[in-house]
């Protein structure tokens, strides 16, 4: 202890002194030392939950589980292309539902009646009915129109055109479009009604005020929810399985229904998911960061930083105000 | 009324208004404004708090519809064409192009917060002249450094002062070049050791012959750089005339309780 209260090392530098003799705010502040408070019940809480996984690990281990097969097909050509197809028919049907949601909310906002009914007529259908049921009715559009007839331009028969891929970015696209609509909606309504005034002031039109100056301030608060819709989308898309489109799910049942590994697919099956759920959510802690830029808060150090950060407050003595989490 | 005088004399005024009524829902905001703001003038509009002066403001670029009487600016009426007797309404694009000749600098500043200083400067010459981007930046340069915000060209609003904040935001009314800037309570949102900073900007610009008209109760200002001065109550004007005689020697006996408040 007597080391510690003689250890007046600078903590703060040392402000420049010009010899003027000591004024207020010149003597360095000596930092608290105290026991800090000790958290009991967490020890408890992590040592249950230490428990509950070895019981479910040794559970898995005991079981009927071939791991051979785990481990041989969780790299097999199917599974991986089963898996690629799953991420981009995600990557697509989000950029659909993106871009089609974000007019949709500026349509919904619009002082445009047509408009502004129009997408309102569209959210209530596509929110209002189950997503594989939509799927099915892309699927099966030819019962309604036999023949896609775009004038000179293209013409052919609806059966060639719905394939399961079209049917399913459709599908999950347009549905998704509805969902984003609302989110984009509350972004838009988040933004400063004088960010509009100021940029009409300007001289700016309605649309450049949209695309210039609303739309990327709503990013901060439209960002968020969409990472949650893209990582729901991930897994959303196990359902066009039904309609025939060769994603990962479909491939594992594939698999299994051949060599009747059932649970071993799953679990291949699971395990891709949460690495493609997992990288996702990754990347979308970037790219809040990047349209936090401008706003008042100082950023949240990357897990890198933190990590960093972490290390040497390890090896510093522990200090009053210090994370406790 | 009197719409049968037609627009046609020697010095029109920079803003004209003839008995301007504005109303939100049954609430009447402005009852019948009646005012000339002469080009290269200081126009000083003073009043209590709701007695309608932002709302005025608003009207002269359009940012609200006037429910009766006319509004001219630069001898234009806004927000319409008149033809013969009968009144059209603008299109959009028609409005923005009216609005471009007149800067506003608000209360709150307003700068976009996802931009830098430089690029809120250089946004609408960029956007709405077409003004090539290196020649847009060259400008912000020049702007920024006439409001002593040289070094300051790369930050963003939120590490900005209040006042370095509103100062940006006149620079950014510059850039379209106008012939009138519209200033609503440029100083209220600031702190009391900001407020200089901000005034000397706008006395330059009034020294450089920009007509200007300015909310404020900064009545040092407008006593030294005011070239007339409106005093509004209610929706109305109460007292006009030159800013120190009216400071001074108010006549109206509304003008001399809201004066004692203020001064
Ligand atoms: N958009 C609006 N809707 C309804 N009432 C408004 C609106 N804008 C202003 N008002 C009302 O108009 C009156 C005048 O407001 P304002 O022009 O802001 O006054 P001032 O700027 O002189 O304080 C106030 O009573 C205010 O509540
Ligand atoms: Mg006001």
């Amino acid at each position: 202890m007597a080391e510690a209260t003689e250890s007046a090392e600078p903590v703060e530098p040392a402000r420049a002194t010009k010899g003027t003799g000591p004024r207020p705010g010149d003597e360095l502040p000596v930092p608290i030392k105290a026991v800090p408070v000790r958290h009991y019940g967490r020890w408890v809480g992590a040592g249950f939950v230490l428990v509950a996984l070895a019981l479910l690990v040794w559970a898995f281990a005991g079981a009927d589980v071939n791991w051979g097969v785990v481990g041989d097909f969780l790299d097999h050509d199917t599974i991986v292309e089963g898996a690629a197809k799953t991420l981009w028919i995600t990557l697509l049907a989000m950029l659909l539902g993106v871009v089609l949601g974000v007019v949709l909310a500026v349509m919904r906002l619009s002082s445009n009646p047509v408009l502004s009914s129009v997408a309102w007529g569209y959210i209530w259908f596509f929110r209002g009915t189950p997503v594989l049921v939509q799927l099915f009715l892309w699927y099966n559009l030819s019962f309604v129109f036999d023949t896609v007839n775009l004038g000179p331009i293209y013409k052919n028969e609806m059966n060639d055109v719905m394939t399961p891929f079209l049917a399913a970015l459709l599908g999950l696209g347009l549905n998704e479009a509805a969902y984003m609509a609302e989110i984009a909606r509350a972004g838009i309504l988040s933004v400063d009604q004088g960010q509009t005034e100021a940029a009409h002031a300007l001289g700016m039109s309605s649309a450049k005020t949209t695309r210039r100056i609303v739309l990327p301030q709503a990013m901060r608060v439209i960002i968020p929810p969409t990472g949650n819709e893209f990582i729901n989308m991930l897994k959303t898309s196990s359902l066009v399985y039904a309609i025939q489109y060769d994603e990962l799910f479909r491939a594992g049942t594939t698999i299994s229904a051949r060599n009747l590994a059932v649970m071993e697919m799953l679990i291949v099956v699971t395990v891709w998911y949460l690495l493609l759920t997992t990288v996702f959510s990754i990347g979308q802690y970037y790219l809040e960061r990047h349209y936090a830029r401008g706003s008042n808060r100082p950023l949240p150090d990357t897990p890198l930083q933190r990590v960093r950060a972490h290390l040497v407050s390890l090896r510093s003595p522990s200090q009053v105000g210090g994370t406790s989490v | 009324m009197s719409l049968t005088k037609e627009p046609t004399r020697p010095t029109e005024p920079m803003v004209r208004a003839e008995r301007v009524h504005k109303s939100f829902g049954p609430v009447r905001v402005l009852r019948g404004i009646d005012l000339e703001v002469r080009a290269g003038e200081v126009f000083c509009l003073v009043g209590p708090s709701g007695s309608g002066k932002s709302t005025f403001l608003r009207c002269i670029n359009h940012l609200e519809k006037i429910d009766a009487g006319r509004l001219y600016v630069d001898g234009r009426l806004v927000g319409y064409r008149q033809r013969g007797d009968t009144l059209y309404e603008m299109r959009e694009r028609e409005v923005a192009e009216q609005r471009r000749d007149i800067g506003m600098v608000f209360q709150r500043f307003n700068l976009f917060p996802h931009m830098t200083a430089a690029e809120n400067v250089m946004e609408a010459p960029v956007q709405v002249k077409g003004v090539r981007r290196a020649q847009a930046r060259e400008r912000a340069e020049a702007l920024l450094a006439r409001v002593g915000l040289a070094d300051r060209m790369d930050n963003y609003p939120a590490q900005l002062s209040g006042g370095q904040q509103q100062r940006v935001a006149i620079a950014r009314a510059l850039a379209m070049d106008p012939k009138l800037m519209l200033f609503d309570e440029p100083t209220s949102a600031l702190d009391p050791e900001l407020v200089g900073e901000v005034l000397d900007v706008m006395r330059g610009l009034a020294e450089d012959g920009m007509t200007m008209i300015v909310v404020t109760h900064e009545m040092g200002f407008a006593r030294e750089v005011g070239d007339s001065l409106v005093f509004m109550d209610d929706g109305a004007v109460v007292e006009s005339g030159h800013p120190r005689e009216v400071l001074n020697d108010p006549k109206h006996p509304r003008t001399r309780a809201f004066l004692s408040k203020v001064l």
